[in-house]
This record gives structure tokens, C-alpha cells and sequence, in this order.
């Protein structure tokens, strides 16, 4: 376990308004430590569109998704905010001294008096198939990830999707497996280009075998993967033996374990009052996609606003005894100062 | 126009499309189960739907983005279409779809 990280404000997600929030309590003197669980800031910006462009941020005419981002993270530079990334917020306890920690499920602890929840709409997770009983082989033969290859030398490997990481982990995986299958739904791929080359390539000399079907059904005993019933377009199943299972279909959001934080939620949303928003536990403030209010709008505009009012209630909470001074940029030296600019 | 949709649960019921508009977004609207977690930019595969009853023919078809998108969804049918890619319009009265399994 590692030693506990104090600081101002723990904020869950580093999307667009986490990192904007970052920029609103750092020019009130309060310290940042965000926590997303992919391996970058930017959030769906980054993961669900970094290329397509967006229209409706207030003076920036047009933006893609990572631009933005980059742009977010300059303008929160100054902050020296620090990240904890490809980690997700797993569990939140109130402590004697009022103040919350957040501890991560890669085990790191935060300490603060303020949490903002920050999240859109959850944890990227990825997407699982919706095949019966696939649960009880995850961990032991299905897995979505590959975090070492060793632990796949030797075996019977299926993978399927048509993605890039379904393309790449077939070509770094061949040489490793005793047997490797590529089970895709058509005979074409959203993978690079060069990736689907060296796929077929491999193929073409029996070192993997590149089979256009779907995965129905798993068969075996005690979470070990024995074979999987395939199915073709046209509706022809087949048998295929194989002990381990690997799809590739992508993240999706699913709100995690964020509803289990003892929040008030409504439909997986957190409710919160429209001056502070602040959750109806004290301390604990959610902005952006993964608030609700009357009249809410999901725009990343609005979670901008959002993270100004938050920051100035979470002053009062973390500096309770301090007067806050409300100031511009364009005029204030002090403000200056801290962007690094006067 | 009229959409008949069909929800994850097997329950069927018809809402009313409107012209221009996304199946995606009509089906949102109305209640069903669709994530669209991009928000109709053709970049997540959350509106997978299956077009069923002969309409999957009569639309136009499914364009390099969207079939690239689909190796993102999961259990891709013959008649897997991202919702958010087919418009409504007067052509698609009646037309049926079954939200496909997350």
C-alpha cells in the first residue's frame, strides 16, 4: 500500500472538465490530483472522437476532440496538476477529521477535504460479448487485455474483433501461442492498413488462421475454456477448440463503482444544487456529463460553468477560515502570477 | 412516420420518427435502452440496432465509417445497422428495428 497523498481536491476523471476544473481551483490557490482510468487525460474526447471536430466551444469556432484536450491541459499547466491514470476510483470513505479518502483500485489513497466527481458517464470499461456464461471464464480464460504475453505461450488462442488492438495483439501473440485463431464478423477490418497486411500475410503461410464468424457459445468446465461454438453469415455453426478467449470489442461507459459511493443518484445520475454543485453530501461536488439538475444540458459548455461555481464553494470548504477575493485575469496580478504569465 | 422498435427486453412498440431525424435519436428519446454514447458521430457503436422485416434493403447502404464502426459493436448480424446513421423520412414509414445486445 502505498503512502496516503494529501492534497486540496481529489477529482474523479480527467475529461475535459476535470482538467478545466483544474484550471478554476488552481487560480483560487487550491491543489489537484486527478484520477481517470484510461492511460490519458481527455476522456471521451480523446477515446471517442480525438479526430472529429467540435463546434459549440465557446470561441474556438471549430476543435477536435484531442485538441481541445491539449489545449485543456496548457491551460491547466500552471496548476501542476498531478495525474493518476489507467486506475479507477474504487471506493470513497469519510474520515474522522471530515476530510474524504478516495482510494483507487491500483491502491493509491487521496485525501482531501473536497471530491469532485467528474466522471461523464463512468469508467471506460470494455465492451463484453453477449454470450451466455462468459463470466465465469473471465480472469481464467477469456480476458480483455493483454498485460503479459508470456502468460499466453503455448496456448490455444481465439481472438476476435477487427479493431486495432484485435489486429496487433493477433500479430505480437502468433509467434507466442501454439495456435492462433482470428474470428472476425466480415472479411474486412477497421485495423491500419499495414496491421491487416501483415494479419493476412500471416495467414497466408498457416502461422494463424483468419476465420469470418461469430462467436455463439463457450463450452467448458471451472472457468477453463475448452471450445466455442462459431457461427457464419449464413447461419452455419460449427465447433472450434481452443482454451483461451480473447475479444476485442472496444470500451464502453458504464458508471462502475461510483454507484456504490453512498451519492444520491438519479438514473445514474448525480443529483446537485445549481449554485454549488454540490451532491447532497457535503464535501462531494459533481460536475460535467455525470450531474443532474433541472434543466440540464449535457454540453461540455455547461461543465465549464459548472466547474467555476464548484471551485468557488470548494474554497470555502477547504479554506474555511480564508476570505475569497474574487478577481479577473485580465486584471489581477496575483491571478497573473500563478498562470506564470506576470 | 412510425418506427417500430424493440427493446432488449423483447417488447415492441411503435413511437413516432420524425423527418431528418436519426433512428437513434427517435429511439432515445422514446425511452429505449440506446447508449449513443458519442452522440451520433458514428464513433461508438452503442446504437447498434438489427433492421429487421425486409427494411434493411430499402436503406441506403451502410458507408465505410459505419462498417468500420460496427467491428466495434458486438454480435454483428447480416442486418446490423448504427442506428444514428439511418435518417427518417417518409420512405421508412413503418420501418422496424430490434436494439441489439450490449
Amino acid at each position: 500500500m502505498n503512502t496516503p497523498i494529501e492534497t486540496d481536491v481529489a477529482i474523479i476523471g480527467a475529461g475535459p472538465i476535470g482538467l478545466f476544473a483544474v484550471f478554476e481551483l488552481g487560480l483560487l490557490d487550491l491543489k489537484c490530483h486527478l484520477i481517470d482510468i484510461l492511460d490519458r487525460p481527455g476522456g471521451q474526447c480523446t477515446e471517442l472522437y480525438p479526430e472529429k471536430p467540435i463546434y459549440d466551444i465557446p470561441g474556438l469556432p471549430i476543435v477536435t476532440g484531442q485538441e481541445l484536450t491539449d489545449r485543456l491541459l496548457e491551460q491547466a499547466k500552471p496548476f501542476k496538476p498531478t495525474f493518476h491514470l489507467s486506475q479507477m476510483a474504487s471506493a470513497l470513505t469519510k474520515l474522522d477529521d471530515g476530510r474524504w479518502k478516495l482510494t483507487t483500485d491500483a491502491g493509491a489513497e487521496i485525501i482531501a477535504p473536497v471530491v469532485v466527481v467528474a466522471a461523464g458517464g463512468g469508467s471506460f470499461v470494455p465492451k463484453r460479448p453477449p454470450i451466455a456464461g462468459i463470466e465465469a471464464y473471465e480472469g481464467k480464460s477469456v480476458h480483455y487485455a493483454v498485460r503479459k504475453m508470456e502468460a499466453f505461450r503455448g496456448k490455444n488462442v481465439l481472438i476476435a474483433g477487427g479493431g486495432d488492438s484485435a489486429l496487433d495483439w493477433t500479430i505480437n501473440l502468433a509467434p507466442v501461442a501454439a495456435k492462433l485463431t482470428l474470428v472476425h464478423h466480415r472479411d474486412g477490418f477497421r485495423a491500419a492498413q499495414h496491421s491487416v497486411n501483415q494479419m493476412r500475410e500471416l495467414a497466408a503461410h498457416g502461422k494463424i488462421n483468419f476465420e469470418v464468424a461469430s462467436v455463439k457459445a463457450l463450452h467448458g468446465s471451472d472457468g477453463q475454456l475448452l471450445a466455442v461454438t462459431l457461427a457464419n453469415a449464413e447461419k452455419k455453426e460449427w465447433e472450434h477448440a481452443c482454451d483461451t478467449f480473447i475479444p476485442f470489442f472496444g470500451l464502453t461507459i458504464k458508471l462502475g463503482p461510483i454507484a456504490d459511493f453512498g451519492l444520491n443518484l438519479t438514473e445514474n445520475l448525480i443529483a446537485v444544487d445549481t449554485a454549488k454543485f454540490e451532491s447532497t453530501t457535503p464535501g462531494i461536488f459533481a460536475i460535467g456529463d455525470i450531474n443532474t439538475y433541472s434543466g440540464k444540458l449535457k454540453l461540455i459548455l455547461s461543465g465549464f460553468h459548472e466547474a467555476a461555481l464548484m471551485a468557488q464553494a470548494a474554497f470555502h470548504i477547504v479554506r474555511p477560515n480564508e476570505k475569497l477575493r474574487f478577481q479577473y485575469t485580465t486584471s489581477s496580478s496575483s491571478l497573473q502570477k500563478k498562470l506564470g504569465v506576470a | 412516420m412510425k418506427i417500430v422498435g424493440t427493446d432488449r427486453k423483447g417488447v415492441t412498440r411503435e413511437v413516432e420518427g420524425r423527418d431528418g431525424w436519426s433512428v437513434m435519436e427517435i429511439l432515445r428519446d422514446a425511452g429505449f435502452d440506446i447508449a449513443a454514447e458519442c452522440g451520433g458521430a458514428c464513433a461508438c457503436a452503442t446504437c447498434h440496432v438489427y433492421v429487421t422485416d425486409g427494411w434493411f434493403e430499402k436503406l441506403p447502404p451502410r458507408s465505410d465509417a459505419e462498417l468500420d464502426m460496427l467491428d466495434m459493436a458486438l454480435a454483428v448480424e447480416p442486418n446490423s445497422r448504427l442506428s444514428c446513421q439511418i435518417t427518417c423520412g417518409p420512405e421508412l414509414d413503418g420501418i422496424a428495428v430490434t436494439v441489439a445486445p450490449e
